[in-house]
Parts: C-alpha cells; structure tokens; sequence
C-alpha cells in the first residue's frame, strides 16, 4: 500500500502502461515538456521521449482525430484534452467519428483509445472552466465513460480504460487531484463499468460520483449522529451503468437520492431515475430526491460557486425530506 | 498546372482506364438505383472526378491508408472494393462493405487500407493524421492520404490537421478534390482564393496544383509527394482542379451552375482524355475500348442484379458492433 495523490496516480497509470506496451502513446496540449497544466504528467516525456510524449498544438479537433487514426491502425494512444469544457471544440471527432467509427464500418476496427480531461467546479476556474462532462459523453453509444473518485479508482480505472480495446473518456476531477489515498501496490487495470458501495446502511441509497461521493459520506456521517443510515454508492464508472449495484440498494433502503455536479435538466441523475422508476418502483416508498446545480451555471465568486455545487448539507438535507424522523 | 505528365506504363494505363469506366459504370446505375428508391436518403456522384481516386490508387503500395468523404465511391472501387460490395452496401444489404451499417456515405474495407468514408466535411482529415502517426513511430514506411473537397478547406478540422502534420512531419497527404462547387454555392463566393494550393504556404508544407482530369498527371504528383513522405519530408498538399458532372446529391441537376460550363469541362472527360492518348499510342482501339465498356456494363449490372438478392441484416445487427467484445 502506498499513498499517494489522485495526480500521482494518474501519472502512475500513465507511466506503467506507457512502460508495459510500447503501442502506448501519449499527446496533448503542454502535457510533455511542460508537465501538464495541472502538473499530472511531469517526468513522462523525459522518460519516454518525445515520439511516445507528445506535446500537440492547441488543436483539439486534430488531438481526438489523430489519436482515433491512430487507435484503428495499430497504436494505443491516450490523448488529453486539458479541460472538460474544451470537449464541444472536439465533438465531432467525438460524437461522430470515436463514438461510431467501428458501429459504421460494420465492426472493421477495434478503437483502444484513452481520452483525459481534467472536469469539474470548486477551483474557482470560472464558467468555461469548471464544467461536468459525463452526461454529455453518456448520450453517445460507443464510448465507455469513466468517473474515478479516488487515487486508486483512478490508477486503476486509467490503467483499464488504456488495455481497453473500445474509445473510453476517463474524466478526472479537478478538485481531486491534491487528495490523498492508500493504493495497492499490486492493483492494476481495473474493469470498467463496475459501481463500489462506499458505505453500507439500510434507510436511503445515496447514489454520486467523484466530489459528490466525498460530500455524500460527510452527509452520511451527519445523518448517522440523527439515527439515519444512508448506503452510499460511487457509480466509478457511467457508462457501463452498474445498475445491479443501484437495484440492490434501493430493494434494501427504499428510499434513492441522486447527488450529482450538473445541471437538472439533461443531468445522469435523470438516467437514474428512470431506472428506479421502472424496474425499481415497487422497491421505492418515498419520492427520489435529486441534489444537483438546478438551472445555474458555474460562476466565479466563491461564495455564488459554493452555492452552486451540491454541498453535504444539501445532501443531507434531501435525505430527511424523505427518510421519516427517527424516534429515540 | 503542368505540362503533359509522364505516360505511364501500358499495363498501368489500361488498369487506370478500366477503373475509371467501372467507376463511372457504377455511379451511373447508382443514380438510377436513387430514382428507384433503392438506395435511400442521399448519395453523392464523383462523375467527372475519377481521375483523381485512380491516379492516387495507382501511386499507392500496400499499407498505405486513406480516409475520405461521402462522395467516396470513386475512391473505394479504385482501391479495390469489389462492386459487388459497393452495391450491397448501397442496398443495406448484409454482404455489404460495411454490413450495410454504413451505407453510400461510409464506404469502407480495412483490408484495403480504406479507413473509412466519412460524412461529415472535414471529419476525415484528422484521421488520416493518426494512421500517419502509427506509420512515423512504427517506421513502416506508409503513408496515409486524406481526400476532401474545396468546401473542406473552410472547416476548422483541416486546418488544424495541416498545421500538426507540418508540425510533426507527418507522412500524410492532403488531397484536395477541387469540383469548384461546396453543395450549391460556387468556390468564389465562399473563399476568398481561387486556387486553394495557396492555403498550404501558411503551414510551411509544398501546395501543387494538379490537373485533375489527367490521370497520369495525378499520379506522377501522387507519387512525387508519396515519396518525399515515405523519406520523412512531412506532408504535401495537392489540389486537384475537377468538376462533378453531376449535381451535389439526389436530384440535384446543378441549376446554378453558369451555362456552358458543364459542357466545357465534359470537354475534359478524364475517361476521354486517357483513352485518346492511348489511341493516338497504338495501345487502344474504338473495338476494344467498346468491348471494355460492354464488359464492365455486364459486371456492375450483375453485381446490382446479385445485391438486390442479398439479405438485410438480421436485426440482431442493430446492437452488434458498438463496442468491441472479444478477448
């Protein structure tokens, strides 16, 4: 076991798949030479050099449909667009080539593609920097979506999303990258799609991902203290949705809460929703409470972002809306 | 553009013809399967374009790769797609290149180093970029060609692509297919360059201009570019100046287009201009030339006449190859 930050796990995924299979690449803006913009990748073209370490021009058309040409035709690239918010500059090479290049070409090619971006608010980056990307990318067959919310979900997710032979999004939060966490010294690509209960409990189900798991669990210790237990589960991974792990929760607590860092309208937790209210509603034995931006968008006063991103309080606060008060 | 190019050997000569007459063959009778309502939603003719697919097809070896547009059928048959593929495709039909997921817009056959028809403007070129990169750090020697139209040359993916593959030194070739028209509107009025080669001097990589009708003039620049990439020269940008006999797409029969022209560059038939210089060298004669047409009439009306009898897919299809599965 070793400790390290979320940065230094991904850079360790990086650095162990770029040494395990010289296929790997890596290339995107300022990630070589400069290290990256948030310091994730430093070291990696030193060690690797610059054929394999790329650092490309600010060019994110020509980043995702060069790493595309290059996963049909025998490369492993992993390709960085720096931040989530510079997605819709790429989304054609993303919705329509990465998504649908193997479905159109009748199952001609296998596309082991890695893209990265930093997402998410709480940095006081702004609006066009602090964005959420995962719903977007969830409308889109052919591409897995992945979500890590520790240091070792995203050693372990990176290094499985790079072996995988299908276009993933490995979406990091950018808040998270100074946290700090145990990792396994013999984990290693972890498979896709699979959602961890990070608290067990019986009388609501909890279900986030990344930041929100975070203030989810500061939720639930809270609650805990009122006689309220909450199970709260980490979704890792958006698409494959684990939806066994959801209808197993909400069969034993009957009761969902969705905490998400996007807006209402369009959100996942709508997706979630949906899956609870068909085959879950005979479990369900109170409304589903949604914790999300509502119609806002992300600004840059502290105090106005703060009041835009789910807090723990916010949480806990839909949680007693629909979990009857315990009497002592 | 150049002088008379080089002739190409006979063999080459007869090949690029019959090629570019099983091209036009094809595109005749696709249109015809469109008013039939066989072929659904739209397609797109290179009729009077063909040239520019078989002379670069000639220039290429195995393991080059290409990445091209929706109006890319001229493009596949020169690469070696069976019209027996071409056509089911056309037809949705399961034996198609694509399994009749893609359709006359996404002709492609991995196989044959065709990465895939693309169609959105632009999509392609970035992709070209990749299968150039492979080629640069495997050091295989390949190229990778991206083919797009003038209209192309006004979308943010092809300059981004132009300016990295300088950057990078990439084998890669822009083939700028120049039929003067994006959809409807005529190049003048949507760029403000009459000849697009210019665009390649403010990425620091060689612009030629090139005959397009000629197809031993394409070849002869194809194969001049081809090699300066295989050597680790970088990229080259070559417009092709050609003419769409036909309209955009559909029914589309061109009524902006201004009188006389069409007739003028039918004048350039490239099917023409080849078959005369082979008369006028011995190599070909109106007998043979009529035989050759009658041949190929016979093999695209047969292939269509096979296609039409194809299954569909079955519609476990639907789901099948979104991700891949296997081990």
């Amino acid at each position: 076991m070793t400790e390290m930050t979320y940065r230094e796990a991904v850079k360790k995924a990086l650095a162990d798949e770029l040494r395990s299979d010289p296929d790997v690449v890596f290339f995107g803006e300022d990630v070589a030479e400069a290290g990256g913009a948030f310091k994730v990748t430093p070291g990696l073209w030193e060690e690797f050099g610059p054929i394999r370490v790329r650092d490309t021009p600010i060019s994110e058309q020509a980043i995702v449909g060069t790493a595309l040409g290059a996963a049909i035709t025998g490369l492993r690239p992993v390709a960085e667009l720096m931040f989530a918010d510079f997605i819709p500059v790429a989304m054609d090479q993303i919705v329509n080539q990465v998504a649908k290049y193997r479905y159109m070409s009748g199952g001609q090619f296998k596309v082991p593609l890695t893209i990265r971006s930093a997402q998410g608010g709480g940095a006081g980056f702004g609006t066009q920097h602090s964005q959420c990307a995962e719903s977007w990318l969830m409308n889109f067959p052919g591409i897995k979506v992945v979500v890590p919310s520790t240091p070792a979900d995203v050693y372990g997710l990176l290094r499985g999303a790079i072996r995988e032979d299908n276009p993933v999004y490995v979406l990091e939060h950018k808040a998270l990258y100074n946290m700090k966490g145990d990792v396994p010294d013999d984990l290693g690509p972890m498979p896709l799609g699979e959602a961890k209960v990070l608290r067990e409990g019986t009388d609501v189900t909890i279900v986030a991902i990344q930041v929100m798991t975070h203030r989810s669990l500061e939720a639930a210790e809270t609650l805990a203290a009122e006689g309220i237990s909450c199970e709260v589960i980490d979704l890792r991974s958006m698409a494959p949705l684990d939806t066994t792990t959801i209808f197993n929760s909400i069969q034993k607590t009957n009761r969902l809460v969705i905490a998400e860092e996007n807006p209402h309208s369009g959100g996942w937790g709508g997706d979630i929703v949906s899956l609870a209210a068909d085959e879950g509603i005979y479990y369900l034995e109170a409304p589903i409470k949604r914790v999300n931006l509502g119609g806002s968008l992300i600004p840059y006063s502290p105090p106005l972002e703060d009041a835009a991103i789910p807090t723990a309080q916010r949480i806990a606060d839909a949680v007693r809306g629909i979990v009857p008060a315990k009497t002592h | 553009m150049t002088a008379t190019p080089p002739a190409l050997p006979v063999t080459t000569r007869r090949e690029s013809l019959k090629s570019m007459m099983q091209i036009r063959q094809a595109e005749e009778d696709i249109q015809g399967l469109f008013l039939a309502n066989l072929v659904r939603g739209t397609t797109h003719l290179a009729v009077g374009q063909e040239a520019c697919a078989v002379g670069t097809a000639a220039a290429l070896r195995a393991g080059d790769t290409v990445t091209c547009t929706y109006r890319g059928h001229h493009h596949a048959l020169a690469l070696g797609m069976s019209v027996k593929a071409l056509m089911a495709e056309m037809l949705g039909r399961a034996s198609g290149a694509c399994k009749g997921k893609g359709g006359s817009m996404h002709m492609t056959d991995a196989s044959l180093g065709l990465l895939g028809a693309n169609a959105i403007v632009g999509g392609q070129i970035p992709i070209a970029l990749g299968a150039a990169l492979t080629a640069q750090i495997k050091q295989t020697g390949n190229i990778a060609v991206t083919f797009f139209g003038d209209g192309a040359t006004n979308i943010g993916a092809f300059h981004e692509s132009m300016n990295m593959a300088a950057i990078w030194k990439l084998p890669v070739l822009f083939l700028c297919e120049n039929n003067q028209y994006g959809e409807y509107t005529p190049l003048h009025k949507s760029t403000p360059v009459a000849d697009l080669a210019v665009r390649a001097d403010g990425y620091g990589m060689p612009g030629e201009i090139v005959d397009g009708q000629d197809v031993e003039a394409v070849h002869a620049a194809v194969s001049a570019a081809a090699d300066r990439a295989r050597e680790g020269e970088g990229p080259t940008f070559i417009e092709f100046k050609t003419y769409r006999f036909r309209g955009h797409s559909r029914t589309d029969i061109g009524p902006y287009r201004p009188e006389g022209e069409l007739e003028a560059w039918m004048q350039r038939d490239p099917i023409v201009i080849l078959k005369e210089r082979m008369i006028a060298d011995g190599q070909l004669d109106e007998t043979e030339y009529a035989e050759l047409q009658a041949a190929l009439e016979r093999e695209v009306h047969s292939a269509i006449e096979w296609a039409k009898a194809e299954p569909f897919p079955t519609l476990d299809e639907l789901t099948t190859d979104i991700y891949f599965e296997g081990a």
